[in-house]
Protein backbone atom coordinates (compact mmCIF):
# COMPACT_ATOMS: atom_id res chain seq x y z
CA UNK A 1 0.00 0.00 0.00
CA UNK A 2 1.72 3.12 -1.22
CA UNK A 3 0.90 6.57 0.13
CA UNK A 4 -1.86 8.55 -1.56
CA UNK A 5 -1.30 12.12 -2.74
CA UNK A 6 -2.92 13.33 0.48
CA UNK A 7 -0.68 11.13 2.64
CA UNK A 8 2.39 12.39 0.79
CA UNK A 9 1.26 15.97 1.39
CA UNK A 10 0.65 15.21 5.08
CA UNK A 11 4.15 13.75 5.38
CA UNK A 12 5.66 16.82 3.71
CA UNK A 13 3.76 19.08 6.13
CA UNK A 14 5.75 17.54 8.98
CA UNK A 15 8.83 19.32 7.59
CA UNK A 16 7.29 22.69 8.46
CA UNK A 17 8.47 24.27 11.72
CA UNK A 18 6.80 26.99 13.73
CA UNK A 19 7.49 30.44 12.29
CA UNK A 20 8.63 29.17 8.89
CA UNK A 21 8.20 31.13 5.67
CA UNK A 22 7.28 28.46 3.11
CA UNK A 23 6.83 28.35 -0.65
CA UNK A 24 4.59 25.58 -2.00
CA UNK A 25 4.75 24.47 -5.63
CA UNK A 26 1.90 23.39 -7.88
CA UNK A 27 0.27 19.93 -7.59
CA UNK A 28 0.72 17.76 -4.49
CA UNK A 29 2.76 20.53 -2.76
CA UNK A 30 -0.31 22.80 -2.85
CA UNK A 31 -2.17 20.20 -0.73
CA UNK A 32 0.47 20.53 2.00
CA UNK A 33 -1.28 23.70 3.26
CA UNK A 34 -4.21 21.50 4.37
CA UNK A 35 -1.99 19.42 6.68
CA UNK A 36 0.01 22.01 8.61
CA UNK A 37 0.04 20.60 12.18
CA UNK A 38 -2.00 22.51 14.76
CA UNK A 39 0.05 24.89 16.86
CA UNK A 40 2.42 25.54 13.96
CA UNK A 41 2.28 29.10 12.67
CA UNK A 42 3.41 29.33 9.05
CA UNK A 43 3.51 32.08 6.43
CA UNK A 44 3.01 31.03 2.84
CA UNK A 45 4.98 32.86 0.15
CA UNK A 46 3.62 33.21 -3.38
CA UNK A 47 6.38 34.22 -5.76
CA UNK A 48 4.20 36.55 -7.81
CA UNK A 49 4.42 39.00 -4.90
CA UNK A 50 2.65 37.98 -1.69
CA UNK A 51 3.46 36.75 1.80
CA UNK A 52 0.76 35.45 4.11
CA UNK A 53 -1.31 33.72 1.45
CA UNK A 54 -4.82 32.82 2.56
CA UNK A 55 -7.19 30.05 1.41
CA UNK A 56 -9.25 30.12 -1.80
CA UNK A 57 -11.88 32.88 -1.56
CA UNK A 58 -15.56 32.26 -0.92
CA UNK A 59 -17.71 32.24 -4.02
CA UNK A 60 -18.43 35.83 -5.05
CA UNK A 61 -15.30 37.13 -3.32
CA UNK A 62 -12.84 36.26 -6.11
CA UNK A 63 -10.61 39.21 -6.98
CA UNK A 64 -8.74 39.17 -10.32
CA UNK A 65 -6.00 41.26 -8.68
CA UNK A 66 -5.42 38.59 -6.03
CA UNK A 67 -3.94 35.37 -7.40
CA UNK A 68 -1.22 32.89 -6.48
CA UNK A 69 1.69 31.70 -8.62
CA UNK A 70 -0.59 29.06 -10.17
CA UNK A 71 -2.88 31.93 -11.30
CA UNK A 72 -5.62 30.68 -8.95
CA UNK A 73 -7.79 33.15 -7.06
CA UNK A 74 -6.86 33.26 -3.38
CA UNK A 75 -7.60 35.43 -0.34
CA UNK A 76 -5.58 37.62 2.01
CA UNK A 77 -5.06 37.38 5.78
CA UNK A 78 -4.44 40.06 8.43
CA UNK A 79 -0.67 39.42 8.14
CA UNK A 80 -0.59 39.59 4.31
CA UNK A 81 1.86 41.84 2.49
CA UNK A 82 2.23 42.53 -1.24
CA UNK A 83 5.42 43.44 -3.11
CA UNK A 84 7.04 43.43 -6.55
CA UNK A 85 8.47 40.35 -8.31
CA UNK A 86 11.99 41.75 -7.73
CA UNK A 87 11.39 41.94 -3.96
CA UNK A 88 9.73 38.52 -4.03
CA UNK A 89 12.75 36.85 -5.62
CA UNK A 90 15.04 38.87 -3.40
CA UNK A 91 13.40 36.98 -0.55
CA UNK A 92 13.99 33.71 -2.40
CA UNK A 93 17.54 34.33 -3.61
CA UNK A 94 18.57 36.02 -0.39
CA UNK A 95 17.79 32.91 1.65
CA UNK A 96 14.88 34.47 3.57
CA UNK A 97 12.46 31.66 2.70
CA UNK A 98 12.94 28.66 5.01
CA UNK A 99 11.39 25.87 3.00
CA UNK A 100 10.35 25.11 -0.56
CA UNK A 101 8.17 22.07 -1.22
CA UNK A 102 7.92 21.22 -4.91
CA UNK A 103 7.39 18.48 -7.44
CA UNK A 104 10.04 16.98 -9.73
CA UNK A 105 10.45 14.74 -12.76
CA UNK A 106 13.83 13.40 -11.61
CA UNK A 107 16.11 13.66 -8.57
CA UNK A 108 19.69 12.38 -8.52
CA UNK A 109 21.51 10.94 -5.52
CA UNK A 110 23.63 14.12 -5.21
CA UNK A 111 20.52 16.35 -4.97
CA UNK A 112 20.39 17.41 -8.63
CA UNK A 113 16.80 18.16 -9.56
CA UNK A 114 15.03 18.25 -12.94
CA UNK A 115 11.49 19.53 -13.28
CA UNK A 116 11.22 22.04 -16.11
CA UNK A 117 11.76 20.54 -19.53
CA UNK A 118 11.63 17.36 -21.57
CA UNK A 119 13.75 17.64 -24.72
CA UNK A 120 11.65 17.25 -27.85
CA UNK A 121 8.48 18.44 -26.15
CA UNK A 122 7.18 22.00 -26.23
CA UNK A 123 9.02 23.85 -23.48
CA UNK A 124 6.80 26.07 -21.36
CA UNK A 125 9.56 27.66 -19.30
CA UNK A 126 10.98 27.29 -15.82
CA UNK A 127 8.95 30.05 -14.18
CA UNK A 128 10.35 30.56 -10.69
CA UNK A 129 11.56 26.98 -10.15
CA UNK A 130 15.27 27.62 -10.76
CA UNK A 131 15.26 30.59 -8.40
CA UNK A 132 13.43 28.64 -5.68
CA UNK A 133 15.71 25.58 -5.72
CA UNK A 134 18.85 27.75 -5.79
CA UNK A 135 17.79 30.25 -3.16
CA UNK A 136 15.46 28.69 -0.59
CA UNK A 137 17.29 27.28 2.45
CA UNK A 138 15.81 23.78 2.29
CA UNK A 139 14.23 22.10 -0.72
CA UNK A 140 11.83 19.20 -0.16
CA UNK A 141 10.67 17.25 -3.22
CA UNK A 142 7.29 15.50 -3.25
CA UNK A 143 6.75 13.20 -6.22
CA UNK A 144 5.63 9.77 -7.40
CA UNK A 145 8.40 7.21 -7.02
CA UNK A 146 8.16 6.27 -10.70
CA UNK A 147 6.78 7.84 -13.87
CA UNK A 148 5.04 5.20 -16.03
CA UNK A 149 7.25 2.48 -14.49
CA UNK A 150 10.38 4.54 -15.12
CA UNK A 151 12.45 5.29 -12.02
CA UNK A 152 12.72 8.96 -11.05
CA UNK A 153 15.35 8.57 -8.31
CA UNK A 154 18.55 8.22 -10.30
CA UNK A 155 22.33 8.21 -10.08
CA UNK A 156 22.32 11.15 -12.49
CA UNK A 157 19.44 13.09 -13.99
CA UNK A 158 18.94 12.51 -17.72
CA UNK A 159 16.68 15.54 -18.14
CA UNK A 160 18.00 19.14 -18.18
CA UNK A 161 18.58 20.32 -14.62
CA UNK A 162 16.58 22.91 -12.72
CA UNK A 163 19.27 23.06 -10.05
CA UNK A 164 22.51 21.32 -9.15
CA UNK A 165 22.80 19.66 -5.73
CA UNK A 166 19.71 21.39 -4.35
CA UNK A 167 17.29 18.75 -2.99
CA UNK A 168 17.56 17.87 0.73
CA UNK A 169 14.64 15.48 1.15
CA UNK A 170 12.53 13.45 -1.26
CA UNK A 171 9.08 12.18 -0.30
CA UNK A 172 7.56 9.66 -2.71
CA UNK A 173 4.50 7.45 -2.51
CA UNK A 174 6.81 4.62 -1.34
CA UNK A 175 9.47 6.15 0.88
CA UNK A 176 11.31 9.14 2.32
CA UNK A 177 14.95 9.79 1.38
CA UNK A 178 17.36 12.27 2.86
CA UNK A 179 20.20 13.61 0.75
CA UNK A 180 23.46 14.52 2.44
CA UNK A 181 24.67 16.79 -0.35
CA UNK A 182 28.19 17.21 0.99
CA UNK A 183 29.06 13.59 1.72
CA UNK A 184 28.72 12.27 -1.85
CA UNK A 185 27.49 8.99 -0.39
CA UNK A 186 24.13 8.95 -2.08
CA UNK A 187 20.73 9.00 -0.46
CA UNK A 188 19.66 7.83 2.96
CA UNK A 189 16.42 5.86 3.14
CA UNK A 190 14.67 7.18 6.24
CA UNK A 191 11.10 5.86 6.04
CA UNK A 192 8.98 3.39 4.15
CA UNK A 193 5.34 4.15 3.41
CA UNK A 194 2.91 1.96 5.37
CA UNK A 195 3.00 -1.58 4.08
CA UNK A 196 5.72 -0.96 1.49
CA UNK A 197 8.52 -3.54 1.44
CA UNK A 198 12.16 -2.55 1.27
CA UNK A 199 12.51 -4.91 -1.72
CA UNK A 200 10.03 -2.87 -3.75
CA UNK A 201 11.90 0.37 -3.01
CA UNK A 202 15.23 -1.22 -3.96
CA UNK A 203 13.73 -2.46 -7.23
CA UNK A 204 12.30 0.92 -8.19
CA UNK A 205 15.22 3.14 -7.20
CA UNK A 206 18.28 3.72 -9.41
CA UNK A 207 19.98 6.10 -6.99
CA UNK A 208 22.31 4.42 -4.54
CA UNK A 209 21.14 4.67 -0.96
CA UNK A 210 21.92 3.43 2.50
CA UNK A 211 19.16 2.26 4.81
CA UNK A 212 18.73 4.13 8.04
CA UNK A 213 15.16 3.32 8.98
CA UNK B 1 4.74 68.71 -17.69
CA UNK B 2 1.66 67.31 -19.40
CA UNK B 3 1.66 63.52 -18.95
CA UNK B 4 -2.01 62.66 -19.22
CA UNK B 5 -3.29 61.46 -22.61
CA UNK B 6 -6.95 61.10 -23.50
CA UNK B 7 -6.84 57.58 -24.93
CA UNK B 8 -4.62 54.51 -25.00
CA UNK B 9 -4.05 55.00 -28.75
CA UNK B 10 -2.91 58.60 -28.22
CA UNK B 11 -0.73 57.63 -25.28
CA UNK B 12 1.53 55.48 -27.47
CA UNK B 13 1.41 57.67 -30.60
CA UNK B 14 4.84 58.58 -31.95
CA UNK B 15 6.67 56.03 -29.79
CA UNK B 16 6.51 52.95 -31.97
CA UNK B 17 8.80 51.52 -34.63
CA UNK B 18 9.09 48.07 -36.19
CA UNK B 19 11.62 45.81 -34.48
CA UNK B 20 11.62 47.70 -31.18
CA UNK B 21 11.72 46.22 -27.68
CA UNK B 22 8.68 46.61 -25.44
CA UNK B 23 8.26 45.56 -21.80
CA UNK B 24 4.77 44.60 -20.71
CA UNK B 25 3.84 44.27 -17.03
CA UNK B 26 1.74 41.57 -15.41
CA UNK B 27 1.80 38.00 -14.12
CA UNK B 28 -0.52 35.75 -16.10
CA UNK B 29 -3.44 38.07 -16.86
CA UNK B 30 -3.10 39.83 -13.49
CA UNK B 31 -1.91 43.43 -13.73
CA UNK B 32 -1.44 43.45 -17.50
CA UNK B 33 -1.80 46.71 -19.48
CA UNK B 34 -4.76 45.44 -21.55
CA UNK B 35 -5.76 48.75 -23.11
CA UNK B 36 -2.20 49.59 -24.12
CA UNK B 37 -1.72 46.13 -25.65
CA UNK B 38 -4.89 46.69 -27.71
CA UNK B 39 -3.50 50.03 -28.82
CA UNK B 40 -0.26 48.33 -29.92
CA UNK B 41 -2.34 45.86 -31.91
CA UNK B 42 -4.22 48.71 -33.62
CA UNK B 43 -0.95 50.46 -34.48
CA UNK B 44 0.14 47.51 -36.64
CA UNK B 45 3.79 47.82 -35.54
CA UNK B 46 5.59 44.52 -35.96
CA UNK B 47 8.78 42.52 -35.50
CA UNK B 48 8.56 43.31 -31.78
CA UNK B 49 10.70 41.90 -29.01
CA UNK B 50 8.45 41.63 -25.97
CA UNK B 51 9.83 41.29 -22.45
CA UNK B 52 7.05 39.92 -20.25
CA UNK B 53 6.86 37.17 -17.64
CA UNK B 54 4.14 35.39 -19.65
CA UNK B 55 2.64 35.62 -23.12
CA UNK B 56 -1.04 36.06 -22.23
CA UNK B 57 -3.63 33.47 -23.25
CA UNK B 58 -5.37 32.87 -26.56
CA UNK B 59 -7.49 35.96 -27.21
CA UNK B 60 -6.32 38.08 -24.27
CA UNK B 61 -3.29 40.06 -23.18
CA UNK B 62 -0.22 39.49 -25.34
CA UNK B 63 -2.18 36.69 -27.03
CA UNK B 64 -3.70 39.51 -29.12
CA UNK B 65 -0.29 40.49 -30.51
CA UNK B 66 0.47 36.85 -31.27
CA UNK B 67 -2.78 36.61 -33.24
CA UNK B 68 -1.80 39.62 -35.31
CA UNK B 69 1.75 38.22 -35.68
CA UNK B 70 3.39 41.39 -34.39
CA UNK B 71 5.82 39.62 -32.05
CA UNK B 72 9.01 38.04 -33.36
CA UNK B 73 10.78 37.39 -30.05
CA UNK B 74 9.77 36.95 -26.42
CA UNK B 75 11.84 37.14 -23.24
CA UNK B 76 9.75 35.34 -20.60
CA UNK B 77 9.86 32.84 -17.75
CA UNK B 78 6.73 30.80 -18.54
CA UNK B 79 4.46 30.66 -21.58
CA UNK B 80 2.43 27.54 -20.86
CA UNK B 81 -1.06 28.99 -21.20
CA UNK B 82 -0.97 29.90 -24.86
CA UNK B 83 -1.63 27.46 -27.73
CA UNK B 84 -0.98 30.03 -30.45
CA UNK B 85 2.41 30.68 -28.90
CA UNK B 86 3.31 27.00 -29.22
CA UNK B 87 2.15 26.91 -32.85
CA UNK B 88 4.16 29.97 -33.89
CA UNK B 89 7.21 28.77 -31.98
CA UNK B 90 7.15 25.32 -33.58
CA UNK B 91 6.67 26.92 -37.01
CA UNK B 92 9.83 28.96 -36.44
CA UNK B 93 7.95 32.29 -36.60
CA UNK B 94 8.68 33.18 -33.01
CA UNK B 95 11.86 33.12 -30.95
CA UNK B 96 11.87 32.67 -27.20
CA UNK B 97 14.46 33.36 -24.57
CA UNK B 98 13.53 31.74 -21.26
CA UNK B 99 14.77 33.39 -18.08
CA UNK B 100 14.24 32.14 -14.54
CA UNK B 101 11.51 34.38 -13.14
CA UNK B 102 13.67 35.96 -10.43
CA UNK B 103 16.50 36.50 -12.87
CA UNK B 104 14.09 38.19 -15.27
CA UNK B 105 12.80 40.47 -12.50
CA UNK B 106 16.32 41.35 -11.40
CA UNK B 107 17.59 41.95 -14.96
CA UNK B 108 14.80 44.50 -15.38
CA UNK B 109 15.43 46.06 -11.97
CA UNK B 110 19.15 46.31 -12.82
CA UNK B 111 18.37 47.91 -16.19
CA UNK B 112 16.33 50.61 -14.51
CA UNK B 113 18.95 51.21 -11.83
CA UNK B 114 21.93 51.59 -14.18
CA UNK B 115 23.55 48.30 -13.20
CA UNK B 116 24.85 46.57 -16.38
CA UNK B 117 25.14 43.06 -14.91
CA UNK B 118 24.99 41.07 -11.67
CA UNK B 119 25.85 37.61 -10.33
CA UNK B 120 23.22 35.14 -9.14
CA UNK B 121 23.26 31.51 -8.04
CA UNK B 122 20.02 30.85 -9.93
CA UNK B 123 20.71 28.57 -12.89
CA UNK B 124 24.27 27.57 -11.98
CA UNK B 125 24.95 24.11 -13.43
CA UNK B 126 21.93 24.33 -15.78
CA UNK B 127 21.44 25.28 -19.44
CA UNK B 128 20.68 28.84 -18.30
CA UNK B 129 24.35 29.33 -17.40
CA UNK B 130 25.70 28.09 -20.75
CA UNK B 131 27.95 30.66 -22.41
CA UNK B 132 27.83 32.99 -19.41
CA UNK B 133 30.61 33.98 -17.06
CA UNK B 134 30.64 31.98 -13.81
CA UNK B 135 32.57 33.34 -10.84
CA UNK B 136 33.13 32.16 -7.27
CA UNK B 137 32.21 34.34 -4.30
CA UNK B 138 32.64 33.02 -0.74
CA UNK B 139 33.25 29.52 -2.08
CA UNK B 140 30.02 29.36 -4.09
CA UNK B 141 29.49 29.64 -7.85
CA UNK B 142 27.42 32.43 -9.39
CA UNK B 143 26.46 33.15 -12.98
CA UNK B 144 26.58 36.61 -14.55
CA UNK B 145 23.30 37.96 -15.92
CA UNK B 146 23.01 41.21 -17.85
CA UNK B 147 20.51 44.03 -17.45
CA UNK B 148 17.44 44.53 -19.63
CA UNK B 149 16.30 47.89 -20.96
CA UNK B 150 13.47 48.55 -23.42
CA UNK B 151 12.38 51.26 -25.82
CA UNK B 152 8.92 51.38 -24.29
CA UNK B 153 7.43 49.94 -21.07
CA UNK B 154 3.68 49.35 -20.79
CA UNK B 155 2.43 49.43 -17.20
CA UNK B 156 -0.87 48.77 -15.47
CA UNK B 157 -1.46 50.53 -12.15
CA UNK B 158 -4.50 50.87 -9.95
CA UNK B 159 -4.13 54.56 -9.20
CA UNK B 160 -2.11 57.37 -10.70
CA UNK B 161 -1.96 61.14 -10.49
CA UNK B 162 -1.14 63.87 -13.05
CA UNK B 163 2.49 63.76 -11.92
CA UNK B 164 2.75 60.09 -12.97
CA UNK B 165 3.00 58.77 -9.41
CA UNK B 166 1.59 55.24 -9.33
CA UNK B 167 0.03 52.86 -6.82
CA UNK B 168 -0.54 49.18 -7.62
CA UNK B 169 -3.17 46.88 -6.14
CA UNK B 170 -2.51 43.49 -4.47
CA UNK B 171 -0.73 40.91 -6.68
CA UNK B 172 -1.33 43.06 -9.78
CA UNK B 173 1.91 44.82 -8.81
CA UNK B 174 4.30 41.97 -9.88
CA UNK B 175 6.62 43.10 -12.72
CA UNK B 176 5.08 46.57 -13.18
CA UNK B 177 7.29 48.59 -10.78
CA UNK B 178 10.61 47.37 -12.25
CA UNK B 179 9.45 47.69 -15.84
CA UNK B 180 8.35 51.27 -15.20
CA UNK B 181 12.00 52.11 -14.46
CA UNK B 182 13.63 50.21 -17.33
CA UNK B 183 12.57 51.87 -20.60
CA UNK B 184 13.25 55.04 -22.56
CA UNK B 185 9.53 55.83 -22.39
CA UNK B 186 7.11 54.41 -19.83
CA UNK B 187 3.40 54.54 -20.51
CA UNK B 188 1.02 53.69 -17.67
CA UNK B 189 -2.68 52.92 -17.82
CA UNK B 190 -4.44 53.60 -14.52
CA UNK B 191 -7.85 52.52 -13.26
CA UNK B 192 -8.24 55.65 -11.16
CA UNK B 193 -6.76 59.00 -12.24
CA UNK B 194 -6.62 61.33 -9.25
CA UNK B 195 -5.49 64.91 -8.74
CA UNK B 196 -1.86 65.50 -7.84
CA UNK B 197 -1.52 65.62 -4.08
CA UNK B 198 -4.34 63.23 -3.31
CA UNK B 199 -2.08 60.17 -2.98
CA UNK B 200 -0.22 60.08 0.34
CA UNK B 201 3.45 60.52 -0.73
CA UNK B 202 4.41 57.75 1.69
CA UNK B 203 2.18 55.30 -0.18
CA UNK B 204 3.49 55.89 -3.73
CA UNK B 205 4.98 52.71 -5.26
CA UNK B 206 6.40 54.21 -8.47
CA UNK B 207 7.49 57.87 -8.36
CA UNK B 208 6.44 59.99 -11.35
CA UNK B 209 10.00 60.44 -12.66
CA UNK B 210 9.72 56.96 -14.18
CA UNK B 211 6.42 57.61 -15.97
CA UNK B 212 6.30 59.73 -19.15
CA UNK B 213 2.73 59.17 -20.22
CA UNK B 214 -0.42 58.18 -18.41
CA UNK B 215 -3.90 57.25 -19.59
CA UNK B 216 -7.08 56.75 -17.59
CA UNK B 217 -8.71 53.35 -18.27
CA UNK B 218 -11.65 53.08 -15.87
CA UNK B 219 -13.22 49.66 -15.25
CA UNK B 220 -10.86 47.57 -17.39
CA UNK B 221 -11.96 44.03 -18.14
CA UNK B 222 -10.02 41.76 -15.77
CA UNK B 223 -10.06 38.10 -16.62
CA UNK B 224 -9.45 35.33 -14.11
CA UNK B 225 -7.38 32.40 -15.44
CA UNK B 226 -8.12 29.87 -12.67
CA UNK B 227 -11.26 30.66 -10.69
CA UNK B 228 -10.90 28.70 -7.45
CA UNK B 229 -13.23 29.04 -4.46
CA UNK B 230 -13.90 27.31 -1.16
CA UNK B 231 -17.31 26.44 0.21
CA UNK B 232 -18.62 28.15 3.31
CA UNK B 233 -19.01 24.74 5.01
CA UNK B 234 -15.23 24.33 5.00
CA UNK B 235 -15.03 27.40 7.23
CA UNK B 236 -16.44 25.58 10.19
CA UNK B 237 -14.08 22.59 9.93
Amino acid sequence: MAWTREQMAARAAQEIRDGFYVNLGIGIPTLVANYVPTGIDVRLHSENGMLGMGPFPLEGEEDPDLINAGKQTISELPETSFFSSADSFGMVRGGHIDLSILGAMQVAENGDLANWMIPGKMVKGMGGAMDLVAGVRRVVVVMEHEAKSEPKLLKECTLPLTGRGVASLVITDLAVFEIDKNSGRGMILRELAHGVALEEVREKTRASFVECL
Amino acid sequence: MQKVYSSAVESIAGLLADGMTIMSGGFGLCGIPSALIEAIQLSGVNGLTIISNNAGVDGAGLGLLLESRQISRMVSSYVGENKLFAQQYLAGELQIEFNPQGTLAERIRAGGAGIPAFFTKTGVGTSVAEGKEVRRFNGEEFVMETALFADVALIHAWKGDFEGNLVYRKTARNFNPMMATAAKTTVAEVECLVSTGSIDPDQIHTPGIFVSRIVHVPDPEKRIEQRTVRRLAEETV
